[in-house]
């Protein structure tokens, strides 16, 4: 099961704010997620390559080519807020 | 106190030198106006996919190359999740664990000998945004046009002990980059950024002390100031008895200190995971012999071959080979005019000078081959002295003028009409008649004086050695000779 601290700290991870309900509902969320993961760690995969890439395909590129134009209004238009030129969100210090 | 040593490692951010971005085609040209060289892939829109640029795996694999490492034959990317606005997807496409380049090192030399410094990795990245805090509206603007250039970041193991070795290793990581055509590492425009990871420890201690990282450095001089005041801070850490914290830390290198950047209680956790949205890459022998033909000569081969087929002293061989711009322009232009140690001199004495009169670096020179050829061919030919050649040259560099134009626009040419020159040579007699006589009566240096004259009235245009023959022969007619 997981715990108070596991939720809370991935809650904050993904920049989250759960209420208590919300937070006991993710908590078997997550809880039945790994529990499935367990399940997987039951096949023996000794000797058997790691899968990152589902899919049979590799060496998928473009050429070094500038194929795009300036289309910041349309950009623009899809952001929450803008000012002038720039998109602007609130205040963020590093 | 206790005697320290310094342990520096080196985590540098080149910007590869593409034409388009990593995973999209909008342009990578620096300056461009807000937020006009973005699309729906480098702003994170919804619904995109990322595809490689074949050439950021080429320039990466180069960058390898040349500095020794094994190139890793199957790679893939992952994703270094966080949340912060310069990258709007809210990850940043990466590679942790298996980066594309990894064990090689690079030779450096400063006071202290030579010395390999250890590169541990080279791994593929795109950029960010840039964000500019405004305090009157207390938020933040962004303009995307840096996200999604494509860097490559090359982690250095912590073999430096000094600013010095710190210095020199990015001065030749730098060039390596600038010859291989992967990055113009221009650091004043950020297509050269490095982090410092740095620890102390008393001397003969065989584990590293605690390090941290030292951000926002974006000039040489800057890292070998934060070098010496972060090395300064610890050992006065260590001396009152406290401990190092690890911790990120950014260089103020107008108050010479360094701040903590720890705003957050957590510590980071990116939750790196293998990147879905990209097959992986598989660089086949093939594909690697083709990046390796194609490799350039190196600053330190090219050294050897000017002293070699040129004849140029070592001293100025390091000093031409020193700026890949330079390089090129003395090649090109040894090639027109065929006279390289001339070109060299050029090079070395007015360009070099002109440069610090502009303050300026010889990557940002502007010089054509094909112009300083044409003087020197002009001085060669004795159309012009050496004298007018430098007022030329300057010309040349400061106004890109042509200079053969330049020289019969405005007269410059030298005067071989003999008539105009005995005209001149008799009018300097004339007006000068003590030295004249002092010249007659015995005293050599006079004829020094006369040639100046005559040079002066030649507006510089005559070949000394010509004027001073004229001059002898008409003292020697005048009457009262002996």
């Amino acid at each position: 099961m997981i715990s108070d601290d596991t939720a809370a700290y991935t809650a904050a991870l993904a920049e989250l704010l759960l209420s208590g309900e919300e937070r006991e509902r993710a908590k078997k969320d997550l809880s039945e997620i790994l529990g499935y993961i367990e399940r997987m760690n039951e096949l023996d995969t000794e000797g058997i390559e790691p899968v990152p890439f589902l899919f049979p395909a590799a060496n998928v590129f473009r050429g070094d080519a500038v194929t795009n134009k300036d289309s910041r209004e349309e950009l623009l238009a899809n952001a929450p807020d803008r000012s002038g030129d720039f998109f602007r969100v609130p205040k963020t210090v590093d | 106190m206790k005697n320290y040593e310094t342990v520096i490692g080196l985590e540098v951010h080149a910007e590869l030198a593409t034409k388009s971005k990593i995973f999209c085609g909008c342009t990578t040209q620096f300056g461009g106006p807000p937020n006009t060289q973005c699309c729906p892939v480098c702003t994170g829109m919804p619904g995109t996919l990322p595809v490689l640029n074949r050439r950021v795996v080429e320039f990466a694999a180069a960058a390898g190359l040349a500095t020794g490492c094994g190139i890793t034959r199957r790679c893939r990317f992952d994703r270094k999740n966080y949340f912060y606005p310069d990258l709007p997807k809210a990850y940043q496409i990466s590679q942790l664990y298996l980066p594309i380049c990894r064990n090689g090192s690079i030779e450096i030399e400063t006071d202290a000998g030579k010395k390999s410094v250890g590169i541990h990795e080279i791994h593929i990245e795109e950029d960010a945004g840039k964000l500019v805090h405004d305090p009157l509206e207390d938020c933040t603007f962004i303009d995307y046009n840096r996200c999604g250039v494509p860097l490559i970041e090359i982690v250095s193991e912590p073999d430096m002990r000094s600013a010095g070795e710190a210095v020199a290793y990015l001065e030749k990581l730098r060039l390596i980059l600038q010859y291989l055509g992967v990055s113009d590492c221009r650091m004043q425009e950020g297509s050269l950024r490095a982090d410092i990871n740095l620890s102390v420890r008393e001397a003969g201690q065989a584990e590293l002390g605690t390090r941290t990282e030292m951000k926002n450095l974006n000039s040489f001089r800057a890292i070998a100031r934060a070098v010496e005041g972060e090395r300064r801070r610890q050992i006065e850490v260590l001396e009152s008895g406290g401990r190092i914290v690890q911790e990120t830390r950014r260089w103020d290198d107008g108050r010479n200190m360094s701040f903590s950047m720890r705003s957050k209680e957590e510590a980071q956790d990116y939750r790196y995971f293998p990147e879905p949205d990209l097959p992986p890459v598989e660089i086949g022998e093939e594909w690697l012999d083709e990046i390796r033909k194609r490799q350039p000569e190196l600053r330190d081969a090219k050294m050897l071959r000017y002293e070699r087929e040129y004849g140029i002293p070592a001293y100025d061989a390091a000093i031409l080979t020193g700026s890949k711009r330079l390089a090129d322009i003395f090649e090109e232009t040894s090639a027109l005019c065929g006279n390289p140690k001339e070109v060299s001199n050029w090079l070395m004495v007015e360009t070099l000078r002109l440069l610090r009169e502009e303050e300026q670096e010889p990557e940002e020179l502007t010089l054509e081959p094909a112009k300083l050829a044409s003087l020197i061919g002009l001085i060669e030919e004795g159309t012009v002295n050496r004298t007018t050649a430098k007022e030329v040259f300057e010309k040349i560099f400061r106004e890109q003028v042509d200079p053969v134009i330049y020289v019969r626009e405005n007269g410059l040419a030298m005067v071989r009409d003999d008539g105009l020159l005995r005209e001149t040579v008799r009018r300097v007699i004339e007006d000068n008649p003590q030295s004249a006589a002092d010249f007659l009566s015995g005293k050599e240096k006079a004829l020094g004086f006369l040639v100046g004259r005559a040079m002066k009235e030649l507006r510089g245009r005559g070949d000394p050695g010509r004027v001073g023959a004229l001059l002898k022969e008409a003292l020697k007619q005048r009457p009262g000779s002996p």
